[in-house]
């Protein structure tokens, strides 16, 4: 096959779910928005009665919507700094992976800020944590973590939207150029006047890589300040140093098992089987495999200091995990992120596609249910024993966890039928980078210099 | 000479009978939740009597003590609130600015004594009970979180008269609802700017410790008692 057959051929495959919509869209579209309206008229319930429709209770004042928070915020992690990472170390391998993975940030990201409004008495006053000109003065508490949270939380958001935008602007291009009418004129508008001149190049290139570098301490803050909300309070097991580290693995781990999902969905549904090849998942498999042993080392090293440590404020909730009330979802934790994963993970012939999207189930289940023990037990056990409490959690926060599951399988799924998931000129790049290395060899085979 | 509100509860007086509960909402509008949500852990008590019990059957022990907001000094709960609802007062108390507070519940979970409370849903009084609301003490709206305040407005009320007065605050003659109410004495509230109050005198007793006092929050609240907490519970 020639170089603009294969050309060709890449921007019709890439393309074809932009310009063919078939039922299965419709009724995705329809069910996911079906159960997004649900969660959202769920949240209007609480806001009418109270937080009194959930488990919440005292002393459990943070649960279910707080790990939520968390675990979205923890799963943006798959995207910006796995494709910033890649891009930098010039990772061939990661063309067609990077925009699913950079799009997995945008919406997690939105999905998670949400659950800190939820969450409130009277989310109607949220805009109390914005530094406007009062005229009485009063600024935000900048002493607070969730200050803290709602700058950095917005910092990455912006940033993570313009590193998933500029890469888009010549696949823009590409629809305009291909289509007619209305949706050219959108997509013109989209492309920003983009023209492919070598200037235009070199100018977006050099912005991505201002980008790449740029969003990396964004990432690994944003995830460390999240970690602050539980580790600034002088609350049994929260008050630790580990927590930041922590926390930033513990995301970028569940964003792989994230993004290891979302391929092999996609990969189905969108028939991308030329691009998304069983390479990609063996090396995000080993990816997730070194994030796992090192999830393991942080929660080995945040659980020996506390047991050894022994002290009357910490051990209620230590033991509370371990063997009490929260053992049950704490030994399933361990199964789900380390113990299932291993041998899908590191056995090269379990590395499978197969095998990487079981190991990404566990991880994901098991990182939720890390967010949770983290919360929960701690909060169920502070130093005054007549203050203990427990937490079951009752219908609202659930329906409002599945509603925002199915926001991001449908934003995903929308954003899949309007952008190209895979970035077309970066894969073109690609072949054109080995076919010339094809090339060549072949020249200097031909030419007898290579044995 | 700026006041410092202080309170010394003698644990070695206290009957446990719960006459400050009781006082306290009465005084400071507190809503009862009723019978399900207080099993939900619900129930809000500004002031609670702790009970612990020491001992095997018959040889039991049962110790009281009550609990309200310490007014820490070093308050973990005021440096988390991200819109200052919760902040110190020039007077010592941890205020808690209900209009400002739109419900983090960061300060309930950062606070070592969990005596701070949040309106799970709208408070409702049967009637004829919304008659006997306290005018001086403001409704608080589900979403809210609340506290003990030490009575700021008989404080208040205290400081105005006496300037109208013309003569300085005497020491006792302000008493917050659950101090009044206590038939054991055990309570006593004053200013511990005042070396010579009671509430001063009492602080510097031998027998006095505060609560969680490893923890570094420095409270204002100190409990009296012959044989401390911590040297009863290693013996048993």
């Amino acid at each position: 096959m020639n170089r603009t057959a294969r050309a060709n051929r890449i921007t019709e495959d890439l393309l074809r779910p932009l310009l063919h919509t078939t039922w299965k869209f419709y009724a995705a579209v329809t069910i996911l928005g079906a159960l997004v309206l649900m969660g959202l008229l769920t949240w209007l319930y609480q806001m009418m009665n109270g937080l009194a429709v959930t488990g919440d209770n005292w002393p459990v004042f943070w649960s279910f919507h707080e790990t939520n928070f968390v675990f979205w915020i923890g799963i943006s992690h798959a995207g910006t700094l796995i494709s910033a990472i890649l891009r930098m170390v010039y990772a061939t391998w990661r063309r067609p992976v990077t925009r699913c993975a950079e799009a997995i940030t945008a919406f997690a990201l939105m999905i998670g800020a949400l659950f800190p409004l939820i969450h409130l008495g009277r989310p109607w006053y949220a805009w109390w944590l914005i530094p406007y000109p009062s005229e009485r003065g009063i600024w935000p508490n900048f002493r607070s973590p969730l200050t803290w949270d709602f700058f950095a939380i917005n910092t990455y958001l912006t940033g993570s939207l313009l590193f998933l935008a500029l890469p888009m602007i010549p696949d823009f291009a590409v629809v305009r150029d291909r289509t007619k009418g209305l949706r050219s004129k959108i997509y013109g508008l989209l492309a920003l006047g983009w023209q492919g001149t070598p200037k235009q190049w070199h100018r977006l290139e050099t912005a991505m890589h201002i980008m790449a570098i740029a969003i990396i301490p964004v990432a690994i803050s944003v995830h460390t300040i999240v970690s602050f909300d539980f580790s600034m309070a002088v609350v049994p097991m929260w008050h630790s140093t580990i927590f930041g580290p922590y926390f930033v693995a513990g995301a970028i781990f569940s964003g792989i098992a994230a993004l290891i999902i979302a391929m092999a969905i996609l990969r189905k549904t969108l028939h991308l089987e030329q691009y998304l090849l069983p390479l990609h998942f063996q090396n995000l498999g080993k990816l997730l495999l070194t994030m796992s042993l090192l999830w393991g080392y942080f929660v080995f090293n945040e659980r020996l200091t506390v047991w050894y440590g022994n002290t009357t404020h910490e051990m209620p909730a230590f033991w509370s995990t371990q063997s009490g009330t929260y053992a049950p979802l704490f030994w399933t934790m361990v199964f789900c992120n380390f113990i299932l994963p291993f041998p899908f993970l590191a056995i090269r012939k379990m590395r499978t596609i197969t095998g990487t999207v079981i190991a990404s189930c566990g991880v994901v289940v098991g990182m939720w249910l890390e967010r949770f023990l983290i919360i929960v037990p701690s909060l169920s056990h502070k130093p005054l024993p007549y203050s203990w409490g427990e937490y079951m959690p009752r219908w609202p926060e659930l329906t409002i966890f599945a509603g925002s599951i199915a926001a991001m399988i449908l934003l995903y799924t929308l954003f899949a039928k309007f952008i190209p998931i895979i970035s077309i000129w970066e894969l073109k790049v690609g072949e054109h980078a080995e076919l010339k290395k094809a090339e060549t060899v072949a020249a200097a085979e031909a030419a007898g210099e290579l044995v | 000479m700026a006041h410092h509100w202080g309170m010394a509860v003698d644990l070695d007086r206290c009957t446990g009978c719960g006459a400050c509960v009781t006082a306290c909402h009465a005084e400071n509008n507190i809503p009862t939740v009723g019978p399900d949500e207080a099993a939900r852990h619900r129930a809000m008590h500004w002031i609670r009597i702790e009970r612990y019990w020491e001992g095997e059957f018959p040889d039991v022990q049962v110790k009281f003590r009550p609990v309200l907001c310490q007014q820490c000094n070093n308050a973990p709960c005021e440096p988390v609130c991200p819109t200052y609802a919760s902040h110190h007062t020039e007077e010592g108390l941890n205020a808690q600015v209900y209009n400002r507070c739109f419900g983090t519940r960061y300060c309930a979970n950062a606070c070592s004594y969990n005596v701070r409370f949040f309106n799970w849903s709208n408070p409702v009084w049967d009637k004829p009970l919304h008659l006997q609301l306290n005018p001086d003490v403001s409704v608080r709206e589900a979403g809210v979180m609340e506290k003990c305040t030490f009575c700021v407005q008989r404080i208040n009320a205290g400081k105005i008269e006496a300037e109208a007065e013309g003569r300085e605050l005497r020491d006792g003659e302000l008493k917050p609802a659950c101090v009044q109410s206590c038939t054991a004495n055990a309570l006593v509230f004053g200013d511990l700017n005042d070396p010579e109050s009671a509430v001063s005198r009492l602080s510097r007793s031998a027998r006095g410790s505060k609560l969680l006092e490893d923890m570094g929050t420095k409270p204002n609240v100190t409990y009296l008692q012959r044989e401390s907490w911590h040297e009863s519970n290693s013996k048993s």
